[in-house]
């Protein structure tokens, strides 16, 4: 049950680009055409799918606050959580590389279609944020990990697919100039993320679940700061009378 | 160190509008959209990454005549990596709040486009000092990016600059509130911070008419 809601909140609340603007820069970058797009999109969950478990497997093991008990108890007080960054887009790097070898030699064609998009996977936020939000939110296990790698991935391969589709048809569209391209992305991601904003009620139908989503985003400062968190009540407000 | 030449006064002013980072290079997005919803975490962000910036700039430009280009990648995520490590630990050290606050974004300076983009297009050719300058110079238009985006979330959204209520105070209604002005809660939320940004996109379009696309 938990992986189902995992599976679902990754997708549609969580959302890699519409919830944490993740991997944005090759989101705007290769919507031009549905066929590149469905290729990046196809590569990035591959990648995370890869990357999460790998890194979780790391993060426990190694860099945790008294991961390395499993040495000996005399290890059990290290923290090396500060060391996670290097680690994470070590690892990142390098599957992204064994990837590109793999795909190189077994599926020539598609490599040739993902052309230099693929060794630029190393560098998307989406999946350092993919490892990153796994730490941060305390995933409990691996099946998790990779539930959660996949699972953010499809919504990232979502997202692009969405604006690619919707970009090729407004190429014919009477945009005003200083919009063409850049601007008109930007605000068909806005309208798209006000749209996925409904799915909020999606999985516990009440209020809770849509509280910690703005917490997520907006983050009040610990000091409870009052006018971020009286926004936040208005915001909460209007959600509820927009039901 | 060399003067402040023509050129080099270049480097700085250029990406504060012409070849802005965020809205003409399309670098960087992802943290400039995240952090937005107030003023003080993007003018920290904006701190950071100018550090992250110049100072890798500065280091891969030393070094580049040494760096073999079969690992160039790999050496740049060292390079940044590290910085970030210091940065972070720097934020976690004196800012714990705000670190909390930044969340994860403080570690995708690492992944942050602009970083690697400069470092590609501009470090690994050129001297120290205008490699340092070029770095101050993007950063700087990344963070004026981020400063208007936050200007008008925190203003709008909350009603307040930097922590500071300037609108009255909506409880007792003081102010512009007196009036039946509302805070528009929804400019604190993730879709606005896009097209917030697409509005700045259209201004600054609309001026420079060189940056249209076809």
């Amino acid at each position: 049950m938990e992986h189902i809601e995992l599976f679902f909140k990754s997708i549609f609340i969580d959302n890699m680009i519409f919830a944490t603007f993740l991997g944005m820069c090759s989101y705007l970058a290769v919507s031009k055409k549905v066929a590149t797009a469905v290729g990046l999109g196809a590569a990035v969950i591959f990648v995370l799918a890869i990357t999460v478990p790998l890194n979780w497997l790391l993060d426990v093991y190694l860099l945790k606050d008294g991961a390395l008990a499993w040495l000996g108890p005399e290890y059990a007080e290290y923290d090396l959580s500060f060391l996670s960054f290097i680690m994470f887009i070590a690892t990142i790097a390098t599957m992204v590389q064994l990837v590109e070898i793999i795909v190189e030699k077994f599926a020539p064609s598609l490599y040739n279609s993902l052309g230099i998009f693929l060794p630029l996977i190393a560098v998307n936020c989406a999946i350092l944020g993919g490892s990153l939000f796994m730490q941060s939110r305390e995933i409990q296990t691996l099946g998790l990990a990779f539930n959660y790698g996949v699972s953010s991935g499809i919504g990232w391969f979502l997202a692009i697919l969405a604006i690619a589709a919707i970009r090729e048809k407004i190429r014919y569209s009477n945009v005003p100039a200083p919009l063409r391209g850049l601007g008109i992305t930007f605000i068909i991601t806005g309208l798209m993320a006000i749209g996925f904003m409904s799915f909020g009620g999606m999985l516990t139908g009440g209020d809770e679940e849509k509280t910690t989503e703005q917490t997520v985003v907006v983050e009040p400062t610990q000091q409870k700061v009052e006018i971020t968190k009286e926004a936040i009540d208005i915001a909460k407000n209007e959600k509820e009378i927009k039901e | 160190m060399g003067l402040l030449s023509k050129k080099d006064i270049k480097l700085i002013t250029d990406p504060l509008a012409d070849n802005n980072p965020i809205s003409v290079q399309v670098l960087g997005i992802c943290s400039a959209l995240a952090v937005t919803a107030e003023l003080k975490p993007s003018i920290v962000m904006a701190i950071s990454v100018m550090f992250v910036l110049a100072m890798g700039n500065t280091v891969i430009s030393l070094i580049r005549n040494i760096i073999p280009p079969k690992i160039r990648i790999i050496v740049q995520l060292v390079v940044v990596a590290t910085l970030v490590i210091i940065v972070d630990q720097i934020l976690k050290a004196f800012a714990y709040e705000l670190s909390k606050q930044l969340s994860v974004f403080v570690g995708l300076i690492i992944t942050n486009c602009i970083i690697m983009g400069r470092f590609e297009a501009f470090a690994l050719a050129n001297n120290p000092w205008r490699s340092f300058l070029d770095g101050i110079g993007n950063s700087a238009g990344y963070g004026i990016i981020l400063i208007i985006v936050a200007f008008f979330r925190e203003l709008l959204g909350s009603g307040s600059l930097l922590g500071f209520k300037v609108l009255g105070d909506s409880i007792e209604k003081t102010g512009v509130y007196a009036y039946g002005y509302e805070n528009n809660g929804f400019m604190l939320l993730a879709p606005m911070a896009l097209i917030t940004i697409g509005i700045i996109i259209w201004v600054q379009r609309s001026r420079n008419i060189a940056l249209i696309e076809n």
